[in-house]
């Protein structure tokens, strides 16, 4: 498979070229969250409050990796489920955020959102974290520390594995992908 | 009577729960090998490359496969001949638990209560423990480490005697193509067929961690595994849900009597990630 190699942050007119199922590899610097910090960054947003973390034209990974043994940045650290996040989303694309890394299926809002704003959707493979925690090689927790694993971390990362799942123009990877292999209709 | 002690229960269940974190079953890791023969998609057989290779990093280096350690679960078969010694049963097992987590580098991932609070209780536990007394003088403990993005993609459904065979295949078909990517396919798919609503959730639980080279018994319900296992591969879903015929690695059925006016269909869907192991003491 062909890839294309991308340093982090994006910008706009990056993120509207690439198409689902292009094959990717990252490097730079992306921030980590989860259902928790999700919650919380929202909860700020709506009250009119100042983010503990710049979005705009930032990459995010949603994982809560494992604790890391020692020599090594983190534990293992593959994606978590993304619909999770799907209710805050548009809120914090609404304030730039360019890019999301992680697995699974995405509701239509959240599409809309990344059509509008200029947004992509990076697939990770699922389980595969041990490999994954390979091309982090660094990492500091920058907000909300009392979340453990679900504190917002920055992470270096170099050579990170994605996939194109959903691009700019809501082309979706999920859907044009089995297609092509269906065989029966249920 | 046998006499075991607390603490061999807390060192199994503790070495059980590293060992399952970090090594996959040969039985896995050869089925994912050989599907990345035979996966026509290129994303699909890039994603089981990464698989595959992801279990070999993670047994070399012994450090969890998934970052989600799972929520620990543990069958028990106690033999009605055994006496445990030196502390309460239970209690040997969370700490078993307690161990592996804590010294593991293992996620702890549990909440202590699941609606207001949500507070993680730091240490993994508490295990579900399902015990069933059994004859003998022996005690079996499997160590189940469930990761949550498949499990919240399994389902239950009351169907009915007239719902048949077609309707249990519907049903089964059905949940995991709403799966999709979800999951982390390819993946295991437990199911539990009959029984009562605990009942057949409980089945296909224990399902999940059978061994791939497993098949039912009666020829009826094997029949019916490998026809299940070839319909959700045409689903098309594939490796990662980006397309492929690698969507399914194995369909294991459990199944028990039931009442004359129900069917309860139950499953439990594992990702590749598929940890567990047993021990016999
Ligand atoms: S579904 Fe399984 S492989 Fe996927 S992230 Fe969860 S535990 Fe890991």
């Amino acid at each position: 498979m062909e890839n294309i190699h991308l340093d982090l942050p994006l910008d706009e007119k990056t993120v509207r070229s690439l198409r689902a199922g292009d094959a990717v590899t990252l490097s730079g610097s992306i921030i980590t969250g989860r259902d928790a910090a999700h919650k919380r960054l929202v909860d700020l947003i709506d009250q009119g409050k100042e983010l503990p973390v710049d979005l705009n034209g930032q990459a995010i990974y949603y994982v809560g990796p494992a604790p890391a043994s020692p020599g090594h940045a983190v534990g293992s650290a593959g994606p978590t489920t993304s619909y999770r996040m799907d209710v805050y989303t548009p809120k914090l694309l609404d304030l730039g955020l360019r890019a999301m890394i992680g697995k699974g299926l995405r509701s239509k809002e959240v599409v809309e959102s990344m059509k509008k704003n200029g947004a992509v959707y990076f697939g990770a493979v699922g389980g595969a974290a041990a490999l994954i925690s390979r091309s982090i090689i660094a990492s500091e927790v920058i907000a909300y520390p009392d979340l453990g694993a679900e504190a917002i971390h920055r992470f270096t990362i170099k050579d990170f594995p994605v996939i194109v799942i959903i691009d700019s123009e809501g082309n979706n990877l999920y859907e044009s992908g089995p297609k092509l292999y269906k065989k029966t209709a249920l | 009577m046998r006499n075991i002690q607390a603490n061999q229960i807390t060192k199994s269940i503790s070495e059980l729960f590293t060992q399952c974190s970090y090594i996959i079953g040969d039985d896995i890791k050869d089925s994912i090998d050989t599907a990345l023969k035979i996966e026509p998609s290129p994303i699909g057989r890039n994603t089981l490359l990464q698989i595959s290779q992801n279990y070999d990093i993670a047994a070399r280096e012994r450090i969890a496969i998934c970052q989600d350690t799972g929520m620990s679960v543990v069958f028990v078969e106690l033999g009605q001949d055994v006496h445990i010694e030196g502390g309460q049963f239970e209690e040997a097992i969370q700490q078993g638990v307690r161990e592996a987590y804590l010294h593991g580098y293992l996620r702890k991932s549990i909440v202590a209560e699941p609606l207001f609070e949500r507070v993680n209780t730091k240490d993994n536990t508490p295990a579900v423990i399902h015990t069933r007394i059994v004859p003998g003088d022996k005690l079996k403990l499997t160590a189940v480490a469930k990761g949550f993005g498949s499990e919240n993609m399994s389902a239950l459904k009351m169907l009915v005697p007239a719902d048949g065979i077609e309707g249990v295949k519907r049903f089964v078909l059905e949940t995991v193509e709403r799966a999709g990517p979800n999951p982390c396919p390819p993946i295991v798919v437990g199911l539990g067929i009959g029984g009562t609503f605990e009942q057949a959730a409980l089945m296909a639980k224990e399902a999940t961690a059978l061994p791939l080279s497993r098949s039912n018994e009666n020829p009826k319900y094997k029949q019916l595994e490998e026809e299940l296992l070839t319909r959700i591969n045409e689903l098309g879903v594939g490796p990662g849900g980006t397309g492929g015929l690698t969507t399914a690695l194995k369909v294991h059925i459990i199944y028990a009597p039931t009442h004359i006016a129900g069917l309860p269909v139950a499953v439990n869907i594992c990702c590749h990630a598929a940890r567990h192991a047993s021990q016999i003491l």
